[in-house]
């Protein structure tokens, strides 16, 4: 922290003799890093080189030309994927937090939200998330009710944001209860309500410390936005699907695998750099 | 009339009784020390006063009225008494100055420019104007809980409960908060303290009251208490905490 009085110092030849050693020491564990690299790759690209099947695998899944021209088709479809995952995002972190709200709530008056919340979270987080959508996508639509939406990315997108929901619900949920009841205890003494108290002084820090997990799930959900592909919207997946339908050559499939993968890398990326900044941080007692 | 009074207060956790048929009158400007060993109810008792804790039987009342009565506006009461807490409890999201116009701002209704010069007055006062847009983490033990202080005080509470407030501090934080503390006393502040440091005890309570067993064994003037106590108990739990001392 104080940085005075320190201009003139000149590390001892002792230090000096650390740092250089310090430095060889890394020098070497970059070389050693370096060429374990190259041998596994070697090892790898021999080893599936040399199987029967390799030139007949490698025309079908990574053809670069057929990649090239997929891409234009694919990428529109992973446009779709952004909408529908940005879209359902707010609206999962708006019923998650409710949700969470709910369970926390303390009173009888409150029984049947807490139950409701804990029916949610038990119904949502249990069923599979593709269950969901056949149900949603296929089965509304077919109750043919008047002024109900019909198109299938709506009910897919349904179907994400009931189940998501419940998962971030819980996260929440955790994060609420992981502030230390001292921290109420000092919102109501200064005579913050209930209501106050959580709204400025539990939920800002619960908030904080479920980021990380929470970006996770956004990270997760981006790409099983693509699930939605079941319902016959188009988007990457059902694209990329299309385009092989044409000369029964897959690698449009794994030009939408590197898009998902380019679209996640930035936001776990993110993820990590908040748990570092802060999930190590604000549980107390600081930097380890 | 004596600004709060307890009588005939009972709190039991489960078969464990903590606090049992307990009296106590603390006087308008008066400040009033609770001791006793660990487990002998004083910071419980803090706790029923500031309706944290709800009580088994018997009367609370502040002012006359009586706050342990189940239809009484609990956040209301609680507005006007400040807490000081043993951990400071800061919200540790918050600048100390947001800290400090917290309550102002949102149970006062204070208009946020004045909430934050009357803040910065008392910030002032306890030594932290330099602080303000420092967040709790970034001072010391002793600057959290003047941090705290402040934080009561902001809110002219007509009683200010200070639970064992110098017992997370390191020893030579501890002076600067008792120096805080005279300073409020000699400003007529009615407090209610519970702790182990003697010396001060004495040196600005009123009335020391010694618990024992959730019960107040003995209560009577510094000089009279410290120096010639009545009950063995209170002789027996003194010449422990001497020894300690040296």
């Amino acid at each position: 922290m104080s940085s005075s009085g320190v201009s003139d110092w000149r590390p001892s030849a002792l230090q000096q003799e650390r740092i250089a050693y310090r430095r060889r020491r890394a020098q070497r564990s970059t070389l050693i890093a370096a060429v374990s690299s190259i041998v596994v790759l070697v090892v790898v690209a021999v080893g599936i080189g040399s199987t029967p099947g390799w030139p007949r695998v490698r025309d079908t899944f990574f053809d670069v030309h057929r990649g090239w021209q997929a891409l234009p088709t694919v990428a529109q479809g992973l446009w779709l994927n952004i909408r529908v995952m940005l879209v359902c995002a707010v609206l999962i972190v708006i019923i998650g937090m409710a949700l969470a709200i709910m369970r926390t709530l303390r009173g009888p008056i409150f029984f049947p939200l807490r139950v409701f919340a804990a029916a949610y979270t038990d119904v949502f987080r249990g069923l599979p998330l593709l269950l969901v959508i056949f149900l949603l996508g296929f089965g509304v639509p077919a109750l043919q009710l008047r002024g109900l939406p019909n198109q299938a990315v709506i009910w897919g997108g349904a179907a994400l944001v009931l189940t998501y929901s419940s998962y971030v619900a819980e996260v929440f949920r955790a994060g609420i209860e992981s502030v230390h009841p001292s921290q109420r205890a000092a919102a109501r003494s200064l005579g913050l309500s209930y209501r106050q108290t959580l709204r400025f002084v539990v939920l800002p820090q619960a908030v904080r410390r479920v980021l990380p997990p929470l970006l996770n799930d956004f990270v997760s959900l981006q790409k099983d936005s693509g699930l939605i592909a079941v319902l016959g919207v188009i988007d990457a997946i059902r694209a990329a699907q299309l385009e092989t339908a044409i000369d029964f050559n897959f690698t449009p499939y794994v030009v939408a695998g590197l898009l998902f993968v380019a679209l996640t890398i930035p936001l776990t990326r993110l993820t990590d750099y908040v748990a570092r900044r802060q999930g190590w941080y604000g549980g107390g007692g600081g930097p380890v | 009339m004596s600004l709060l009074s307890l009588r005939g207060v009972r709190k039991a956790y489960g078969a464990n009784v903590v606090l049992d048929d307990f009296d106590l009158d603390v006087d308008e400007g008066s400040c009033v020390v609770l001791i006793g060993a660990s487990g002998s109810g004083k910071s419980t008792l803090l706790r029923c006063v500031n309706l944290l804790e709800t009580v088994d039987d018997g009367v609370i009342s502040l002012n006359g009225v009586d706050i342990t009565d189940p239809r009484a506006d609990a956040d209301k009461i609680r507005s006007g008494i400040g807490v000081v807490f043993q951990s400071y409890n800061l919200f540790p999201h918050l600048s100390v100055l947001d800290n400090v116009t917290l309550a102002p701002i949102r149970v006062h209704r204070v208009r946020r420019d004045v909430a934050r010069a009357r803040a910065l007055e008392v910030l002032d006062r306890v030594g932290l104007a330099d602080k303000a847009s420092a967040k709790p983490d970034e001072l010391s033990g002793g600057q959290q809980q003047r941090a705290a202080i402040a934080r009561a005080l902001v809110n002219s509470p007509a009683l200010m409960l200070l639970d064992e407030i110098t017992s997370a501090l390191d020893p030579e934080l501890v002076g600067e908060v008792l120096d805080l503390l005279r300073d409020l006393r000699s400003d007529g502040i009615t407090m209610l303290i519970c702790t182990h440091e003697m010396a001060f005890a004495r040196e600005v309570a009123d009335q020391v009251c010694f618990l024992h067993h959730g019960r107040p064994l003995e209560i009577g003037p510094p000089d009279q208490l410290f120096g010639n106590p009545r009950e063995p108990r209170t002789r027996e739990f003194l010449s422990r905490i001497r020894q300690r001392e040296g």
